[in-house]
C-alpha cells in the first residue's frame, strides 16, 4: 500500500511572527522549516511501514508551496518518505484553505493512496481544516486530531483527541488522517539519511499536471476575502495584589471580578 | 563567492540544534553538577552518524565535509561544551590519526567502532615535561621481541578513561635517529592493556561532564604492527592532527560565545530595572551588538578554514587564526553574559555560569593563544 504524507513549510518556530506592515499579511521572510505537526504524521507513516502488520510499499510526501518548500519535502525524505511531489505554480499563490485543499487532493488523485497522512494543524495558517477538506474532494472518510494509531482487520483503528475525552474510531483505507502531536515522538535525522535524501526522487508538478482547475485556485480563485490583519493588541499589564490580609485579598479579588461582570 | 550554507548544510544545522536543545539542554545542568559522562547522549550521536562526520562511509563514518562537523560541533557547544568536546576530541583527535596514519588492519580494526560512536578515540600528546612544547617527549617505547614495551606518564587526555574508551594513540620516544635527535612515533594502546592505566579524573573548572585523566605506562606491552604509520614520523603527524583539531576547537568556541548571546539576550528582554527591560539600556545592546558582530566575524574565519580543508588546500594558518580568535571571544562573551545577568549569572541555575567555567579552557587546550600566534607569525615570515 501507499501512504501520501502532506507537509507544509512554515516559518521556524524560533522566529517571532509579526504581520508585514506593508503587505497586511503574515511575514514568511525569515527562516523557514518543516511545519511540526508534519514530522509527526511522517513518523506515523514511518511506524506503521516498520511496524508490519500493513506491508507499505511506498511513503510519499506532498507539499504545494512556493520554490523554497522543497527544502520543506528535503526534510520528510530525511526523515523516512520514498520520494516527494512539489505542486508548484504561480496560478497557486494565494490560495485560501478551500483552493488548497482541492488542489493537494488533485494532486493526491494521481497518486491513489490507501493513507493520506498530514499535521492537525499547521504553525502559521492553523486552520486545522486541510485534512477535512482533502478528504471531501477524494471522498474518503476524515479523521481528525489523531493521537494513536493501530492496524486492527485490515483497517485502521484512530484515538482522535476531543474536547469531552477520546473517540476510538475504526476506519476503512482508503482515509484521510490527521494527527496531533501526542500520537508519536518523531525521530532525528541521521546525518547520512540528510545526505541522502537528494538523491532519493522529487517530482515538480504544475497546476496543469496535477489537473487543477486554475480558476479555483489562487487568490483569484479563493472565496476567503482577507481584510487587513493586526497582530493581537500588547497584554495590558496586570493588577497584582499583595497578600498581606487572606480576608482583603480575596474581597479584592471578587471586587476585581464583580467590577467586570465576571461573577 | 558563496556565504549560503546548502540545503544539507542548513538540514544538520537545525537537526543537530535540535537534538541539543531538546535532548541536552534538559541535562546539561545535572550532568555538569554530577560530573557523569554523558554516556545515553553519546550513544544517540553515534545512531546520528555525528560521532564520526568527516570520514568516508567505506570506514563507517558519514562522509560528511569539515564544513559539517564545524556546524555540527557549534550546535552541541551552544548549549553543552562538555558534550560538544567528547565529540571534538573523539573526532579530530582520537580517531583521526588512526584514519589518516593507520595501517589498513588498525583502520579496518577500529574505525567501524569508533566512527560509530560505540567506542571513544583519544588522543595522548600532552606530558607532564611536553605540553605547548609538545616535542619535549619523555614517554619512551622500546622494542623487544616483536613487542613495544611503553613507559611514561601522559597529562590531560581526554575520552581515555570512559566505559566506552577504546584506545589511545601516544606519543613516545622510539630512539633517537642518525644525527643523534629524538625519534618520535605514535603508538596505538589499547585500553585493557596490562600497564596501561588512566588515573583519576581532574576536578577541573569546567568541562564537568567530559572525561579528563592522567595516563601512566609501566611496562605496558603493545604487538609492534601498533606503530602508527612510519617510525619516527609522530612529530611531523601530531602537528597535522593538531591543525586539523583547531577548526573543531573553534567551532566550539563559536557555538559557545553564541549561545552565552543567546542566553544573555533572552535575559535583558525578561528582566527589567528603573522600570524598563534592560535590553533597552545602550550600555547592555553595546554589549550585545559587540558580542554579537565578534561572532559574525569569527564564524566566517572558521567556516574559512573548514572550507580550505574541504578544499584540500593549505589550512593550517587560518585554522590557528580561527582557534586565536574564538577562544578569546568564547571568553569574551560568556563573561558579558554574565555580566548582562548581573548576581542570577552567578547562579548555577543559569546555563551562562557554567558557560563561563567552561569558557576558558579554549584559550589553552589544543595550543595555547601563544603557541597559535607563534604558529601564525611563523606563517607570516616573522
Ligand atoms: C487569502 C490567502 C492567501 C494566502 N496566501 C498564501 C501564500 O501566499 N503563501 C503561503 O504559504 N500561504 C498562503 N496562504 C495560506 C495557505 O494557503 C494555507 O496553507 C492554507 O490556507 C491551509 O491552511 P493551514 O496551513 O492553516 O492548514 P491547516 O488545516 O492548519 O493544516 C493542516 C495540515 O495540512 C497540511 N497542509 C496545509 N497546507 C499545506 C500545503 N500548502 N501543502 C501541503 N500540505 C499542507 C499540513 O500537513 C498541515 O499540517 C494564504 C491563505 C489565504 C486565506
Ligand atoms: C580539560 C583539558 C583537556 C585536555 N585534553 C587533551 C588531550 O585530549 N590530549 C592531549 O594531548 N592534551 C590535552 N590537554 C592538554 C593541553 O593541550 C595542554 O594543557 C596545552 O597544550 C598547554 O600545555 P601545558 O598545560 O603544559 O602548558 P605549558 O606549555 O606549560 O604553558 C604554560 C604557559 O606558557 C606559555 N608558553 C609556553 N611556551 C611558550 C612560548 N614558546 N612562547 C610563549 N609562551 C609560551 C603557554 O602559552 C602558557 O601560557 C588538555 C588539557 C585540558 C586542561
Amino acid at each position: 500500500m501507499k501512504i501520501c504524507v502532506l507537509v507544509k513549510e512554515v516559518p521556524d518556530a524560533a522566529v517571532e511572527k509579526r504581520i508585514d506592515p506593508s503587505t497586511g499579511r503574515m511575514d514568511r521572510s525569515g527562516e523557514k522549516n518543516l511545519n511540526p505537526y508534519d514530522t509527526h504524521a511522517i513518523e506515523a507513516a514511518m511506524q506503521l511501514k516498520e511496524g508490519g502488520a500493513l506491508q507499505v510499499d511506498e511513503i510519499v510526501a506532498v507539499t504545494m508551496g512556493p520554490e523554497s518548500a522543497v527544502r520543506a519535502l528535503h526534510k520528510a525524505v530525511s526523515l523516512g518518505a520514498d520520494r516527494s511531489i512539489h505542486l508548484t505554480d504561480a496560478a497557486l499563490a494565494g490560495s485560501d484553505v478551500a483552493a488548497t485543499g482541492y488542489a493537494l487532493a488533485k494532486a493526491l488523485e494521481k497518486e491513489q493512496p490507501d493513507v493520506v497522512l498530514l499535521g492537525q494543524q499547521s504553525d502559521d495558517g492553523e486552520c486545522y481544516t486541510i485534512g477535512a477538506v482533502v478528504a471531501e474532494h477524494l471522498k474518503a472518510p476524515s479523521l481528525t486530531q489523531v493521537i494513536k494509531l493501530d492496524v486492527v482487520d485490515g483497517g485502521l483503528r484512530c484515538e482522535r483527541q476531543a474536547e469531552y475525552g477520546y473517540d476510538t474510531v475504526q476506519v476503512s483505507l482508503p482515509a484521510v488522517i490527521s494527527v496531533g502531536d501526542a500520537i508519536n515522538e518523531p525521530r532525528y535525522p541521521s546525518l547520512k539519511a540528510i545526505m541522502g535524501a537528494k538523491k532519493k526522487p522529487l517530482e515538480t508538478a504544475s497546476a496543469a499536471d496535477a489537473g487543477i482547475d486554475a480558476s479555483l485556485v489562487g487568490g483569484d480563485g479563493s472565496r476567503v476575502q482577507c481584510g487587513e490583519f493586526k497582530a493581537p493588541p500588547a497584554k495590558a499589564a496586570g493588577t497584582i495584589i499583595e497578600d498581606e490580609d487572606t480576608d482583603a485579598t480575596v474581597e479584592q479579588i471578587v471586587a476585581w471580578l464583580d467590577e467586570r461582570k465576571l461573577i | 563567492m558563496d556565504f549560503d550554507l546548502s540545503d544539507d548544510h542548513r538540514l544538520l544545522r537545525s537537526t543537530v540544534r535540535d537534538f541539543a536543545e531538546q535532548e541536552i539542554a534538559p541535562v546539561a545542568e545535572e550532568l555538569d553538577r554530577t560530573k557523569a559522562f554523558p554516556y545515553e547522549l553519546v550513544r544517540r550521536l553515534g545512531e546520528l552518524n555525528l560521532m564520526g562526520i568527516p570520514f568516508p562511509e567505506e570506514v563507517g563514518g558519514a562522509g560528511a565535509d569539515t564544513l559539517a562537523y564545524a556546524i555540527a560541533v557549534e550546535e552541541l557547544a551552544r548549549i553543552d561544551s562538555s558534550v560538544a568536546i567528547t565529540l571534538c576530541a573523539h573526532t579530530s583527535l582520537g580517531t583521526q590519526p588512526i584514519y589518516l596514519f593507520g595501517s589498513p588492519e588498525q583502520r579496518a580494526e577500529w574505525l567501524p567502532k569508533l566512527t560509530a560512536g560505540e567506542l571513544l578515540g583519544a588522543f595522548g600528546l600532552t606530558e607532564p615535561e611536553a605540553g605547548s612544547d609538545a616535542g619535549n617527549v619523555q614517554t619512551r617505547a622500546t622494542l623487544d621481541g616483536g613487542e613495544w614495551v611503553v613507559d611514561g606518564a601522559k597529562q590531560f587526555i581526554t575520552n581515555a578513561g570512559t566505559e566506552i574508551s577504546g584506545c589511545v594513540v601516544i606519543t613516545a620516544q622510539t630512539g633517537t635517529d642518525e644525527r643523534g635527535r629524538k625519534e618520535i612515533s605514535n603508538i596505538l594502546v589499547p585500553n585493557g592493556t596490562p600497564g596501561y592505566e588512566q588515573g583519576t579524573p581532574y576536578r577541573k573548572m569546567g568541562w564537568n561532564a567530559s572525561d579528563t585523566r592522567p595516563l601512566t605506562f609501566t611496562d605496558c606491552r603493545v604487538p609492534e604492527e601498533n606503530l602508527v604509520g612510519p617510525r619516527g614520523d609522530g612529530f611531523k603527524q601530531f602537528l597535522r592532527v593538531l591543525d586539523i583539531g583547531r577548526i573543531g576547537v573553534a567551532a566550539m568556541g563559536v557555538g559557545l560565545a553564541q549561545g552565552a548571546l543567546d542566553e544573555a539576550l533572552k535575559y535583558a528582554k525578561e528582566r527589567k530595572a528603573f522600570g524598563q527591560q534592560i535590553s533597552k539600556f545602550q550600555a547592555i545592546q553595546a554589549k550585545l551588538a559587540d558580542v554579537a558582530t565578534e561572532i559574525a566575524a569569527a564564524r566566517l574565519l572558521t567556516y574559512h578554514a573548514a572550507f580550505l580543508k574541504d578544499q584540500r588546500r593549505d589550512f593550517s594558518l587560518v585554522a590557528a587564526q580561527a582557534k586565536l580568535k574564538t577562544g578569546r571571544l568564547a571568553v569574551r562573551a560568556t563573561e558579558e553574559a554574565v555580566q548582562i545577568h548581573g548576581g542570577y549569572g552567578y547562579i548555577e541555575e543559569y546555563p551562562v555560569c557554567r558557560f563561563y567555567r567552561d569558557a576558558k579552557i579554549l584559550t589553552i587546550g589544543e595550543g595555547t593563544d601563544e603557541v597559535q600566534q607563534m604558529v601564525i607569525a611563523r606563517a607570516l615570515g616573522a
